[in-house]
């Protein structure tokens, strides 16, 4: 199968090496805002921990009823350290290989470890959204508490924002720089090795 | 007869008419742009910090300018039962005394923390007036975090008046006492047994603790104020007395007698110089040092039994006395150190010192006699000027960084602005009603921020809506940025103030605690979470380890507790947000509340009196379920066997 020009394989490396920040930087965040809370409250994700206001929107939240936010909550923690290990692995393998097969799998790897992000941070907000302790001090009727997947939403007296945090972004950009790496190799007319 | 009966008729008519040719007097115009110049709109902040002593209400008002609201009442030296200052067992240490607990004190003059002269703003020192003592605040928290008595002074009122880098905050004696082992004497043996000690209290440079480093005996005077010299005056200090006649009666008139009396230059630097080489006397005498610890969250008193003293008789070259005419109640030094301003009450002018005259006077021992030993220096030698018919009663004078000086007239009720070179009067402006003291922001510093002044007024009269014969005492704002004062606001004041100082809000605004991390809270009976809260007896002690955070007490049901136990509620609060306190009241208590901070801990000691249940709740209105917060304790006949019991949350 064809091989790929120097470039575009130092472009999977860089991907690869992207990955790494994951570890030191917040991946996710979540923020609220309420008449009370103008300078906000804000709780982030990290690869295996939470951090920011987690308590005080765990105050702000049992009068509805959900459930105590804490690390325990993300059985997640326990081995996304381990996948994001394989990812970065598996990314620096297909530097090496250096074929095309190579660059496609682990965009496509990728993509599905990003939507799969996704689909696990909706399952979460539904849970924590939806079940709620039926003792709760204040119910509204029909309402649930789900957060946004990404962008803004209002939730009673709050406006709640969640989306990417730096991890996050900086792992997209990885995943921007395969998808150049791809464009520029379907492109290429001859296998020039630069 | 006709020329004459017109000459009548104009009489006549003139009479009728002289009561509307009274000249205009104080209700000056206002002009148009005042209220825009005090407004503050909703959601933004004061340009200043305004730290006002309340006088006799012994606290201190935490005010914004230029709008003159108030933003915090803060507990000195007074029982605060409105977050349980000298009430809860922490905080009782801090009001106490070598007479015991004190719960009252009439607190006159700020002093705020400077550097090389100019506002650092991070302390605030006060003085108590009756029980002498000077407290230190703290900026960050605005809270009193130490204490310290005065021992051989009564009436501490020429305090606490700072050095330029807060080496030193000093505390001069009004009242002239006995001192030492002698102090049960005939009260007309004045003259041979009364002493004027004068203070020098150091302060820690990082941490801010005040230990009393030495005292002066000095003549058996009348001390009234104080200001430390700056720049080029730096190393001096300079006492303005009064009773200089020695008199232990009827003062107003016996006091009143002598042309002069004296502004008391002292070297501190040589002080500071014979305490090192070892020249000064230990005493012994009495007086308590009070200390809060943020980590604790508590107060300790701890007794102190000697004091250093320095004789200026023996040791000569330290005190020097500057006559000044005519009971000098101010005294303050401007700007550049250079100039010394003597406020006689009674005088006809202000006199203005030179400090280059006043060393050069020493230098050439331009006397014109002793005081025990002690130089007195010729009036006219260290004299820069007078000023000529500022008006009448002057107390105390301010700066504002462009060459001038602002003085209060008490009996005339108006301030003067003069220039200190040229000694010429410039502006004045009228009170409401008899100014006592006046307030630049870093008025008093090197570096005077001379865009408003603020006077604080010892007569309100009809300024506001009468409220029977007690009326709050009024201050006006003015606007000394220009060439002419110009009236921008009058408002009301808590207590009845005395000294005030300011500062830019930037200085400390963004250095504020907003609140106490519970990790770090380290009172013997703090909970760091709600599975600790819990009742412990202890013969006839019985401590409630209590929890407190939206919404709800832990425990809240307790049961076993008798007549007469002495009952401990150790409240922690929870919470680790801003502006989250949690209050705590039971019914009957002989005592005030607590109000805890979020991460503190407080206490409350409580003798039942009678068996039955007593509902307790949180006080502070923390959250939609706020009148939920609360709780019943069960109080048993004394000698009951009613088993110890607590729980929260449990039904049965």
């Amino acid at each position: 199968m064809k091989s790929l020009s120097t470039l575009n394989r130092i472009m999977i490396l860089i991907a690869a090496l992207l990955i790494i920040p994951s570890y030191f930087t917040p991946l996710w965040q979540i923020s609220l805002w309420a008449p009370q809370y103008p300078e906000g409250l804000n709780m982030k994700i990290w690869i295996d921990h939470l951090s920011g206001n987690v308590d005080q929107i765990n105050g702000v939240n049992h009068y509805i009823g959900m459930n105590h936010i804490g690390d325990e909550m993300f059985p997640e923690f326990t081995f996304l350290i381990y996948v994001i290990g394989v990812l970065v692995a598996l990314g620096i393998g297909a530097f090496l290989v250096g074929k095309r097969w190579s660059l496609y799998s682990f965009f496509v790897l990728m993509s599905l470890f990003g939507l799969a992000v996704l689909v696990d941070m909706y399952r979460w907000g539904y849970q924590y959204g939806h079940n709620l302790d039926p003792k709760a001090a204040i119910k509204v009727e029909g309402m649930s508490y789900q957060p946004p997947l990404i962008g803004y939403k209002e939730l009673l007296n709050f406006l709640a924002y969640s989306g990417p945090d730096t991890g996050s972004w900086i792992l997209i950009g990885g995943v921007g720089l395969l998808m150049l790496a791809i464009i520029r190799d379907r492109f290429e007319k001859t296998a020039l090795v630069i | 007869m006709k020329k004459n009966a017109w000459l009548v008729a104009a009489g006549l008519i003139a009479v009728a008419l002289a009561p509307s040719c009274k000249p205009k007097g104080a209700e000056s115009a206002i002009s148009g742009d005042a209220a825009s110049k005090v407004y503050v709109a909703p959601g933004e902040h004061d340009e200043f910090y305004n730290i006002v002593s309340g006088g006799f209400n012994g606290q201190i008002s935490v005010v914004g300018l230029p709008s003159g609201r108030v933003l915090k009442i803060l507990p000195v030296f007074s029982v605060n039962p409105e977050n349980g200052w000298g009430y809860s067992e922490e905080t009782k240490p801090m009001l106490n005394t070598s007479h015991g607990f004190v719960p009252w004190d009439d607190l006159h003059h700020i002093a705020i923390s400077t550097t090389n002269a100019e506002h650092d703003a991070r302390w605030a020192f006060a003085n108590a007036n009756n029980t002498p003592r000077i407290a230190r605040i703290d900026l960050t928290t605005f809270k009193t975090v130490e204490i310290i008595e005065i021992p051989n002074s009564a009436g501490n009122h020429s305090s606490p008046f700072i050095t330029q880098s807060t080496e030193y905050v000093v505390a001069g004696t009004r009242f002239s006492v006995p001192t030492g082992d002698n102090t049960d004497v005939s009260i007309d043996s004045y003259k041979e047994n009364f002493k004027g000690h004068i203070s020098f209290i150091a302060v820690d440079k990082e941490s801010g603790e005040m230990n009393l480093s030495f005292q002066i005996e000095a003549p058996p005077f009348n001390f009234d104020l104080a200001r430390a010299g700056k720049n080029k005056s730096h190393g001096w200090f300079f006492f303005s007395t009064y009773n200089t006649e020695m008199a232990h009666t009827l003062l107003e008139v016996n006091a009143s007698q002598k042309d002069k009396d004296y502004i008391m230059a002292v070297n501190w630097k040589k002080a500071e110089e014979y305490v090192k080489a070892g020249q000064g006397t230990k005493k012994k005498a009495n007086y308590v040092h009070n200390t809060w610890d943020e980590a604790t969250h508590s107060a300790t008193s701890t007794m102190m039994e000697e004091v250093l003293v320095l004789d200026p008789k023996i040791l000569k070259d330290i005190v020097y006395f500057i006559p000044c005419p005519k009971s000098p109640h101010g005294t303050d030094t401007d700007p550049t150190g250079e100039y010394i301003i003597g406020s006689g009450k009674l005088a006809a002018i202000i006199p203005v010192f030179s400090f280059t005259k006043m060393l050069a006077a020493i230098e050439n021992k331009d006397f014109e006699g002793t005081l025990d030993g002690m130089p007195v220096l010729k009036y006219e030698s260290v004299l820069h000027g007078e000023v000529e018919k500022p008006g009448l009663g002057p107390l105390h004078t301010e700066f504002d960084g462009k060459g001038n000086a602002y003085t209060s007239m008490f009996v005339s009720s108006e301030i003067v602005k003069w220039n200190i070179e040229t000694l010429q009067v410039l502006d004045r402006v009228p009170t409401y009603y008899s100014v006592g003291h006046l307030s630049i922001p870093g008025g008093p510093t090197g570096k005077p921020h001379g865009k408003y002044m603020v006077a604080y007024n010892k007569i309100t009269k009809d300024r506001y809506l009468p409220t029977g014969p007690e009326l709050a005492h009024s201050a006006q704002l003015y606007d000394i940025s220009g060439d002419k004062m110009q009236l921008l606001l009058d408002f009301p004041t808590i207590g009845e103030p005395h000294y005030a100082e300011s500062f830019p809000a930037s200085l400390i605004k963004d250095k504020q605690v907003k609140f106490f991390q519970i990790e770090k809270n380290m009172n013997p009976y703090a909970l760091k979470g709600i599975k600790d809260a819990r009742v412990e007896r202890k013969g006839n002690e019985v401590h409630v380890y209590m929890t407190s955070i939206r919404s709800n007490f832990r425990p809240d049901n307790i049961e076993g507790v008798n007549v007469g136990d002495e009952v401990y509620f150790h409240v922690t609060n929870l919470e680790q947000d801003w502006d989250v306190p949690h209050g705590f009241a039971i019914k009957g208590a002989n005592t005030a509340e607590l109000l805890i901070m979020p991460g503190e801990t407080s206490t409350m000691k409580w003798v039942p009196d009678r068996a039955g249940i007593f509902p307790f709740y949180c006080t502070d209105f923390c959250s939609a379920l706020h009148q939920e917060m609360q709780g019943y304790l069960r109080v048993s006949p004394k000698g009951s066997n009613t088993a110890l019991k607590f729980s929260t949350g449990e039904v049965e």
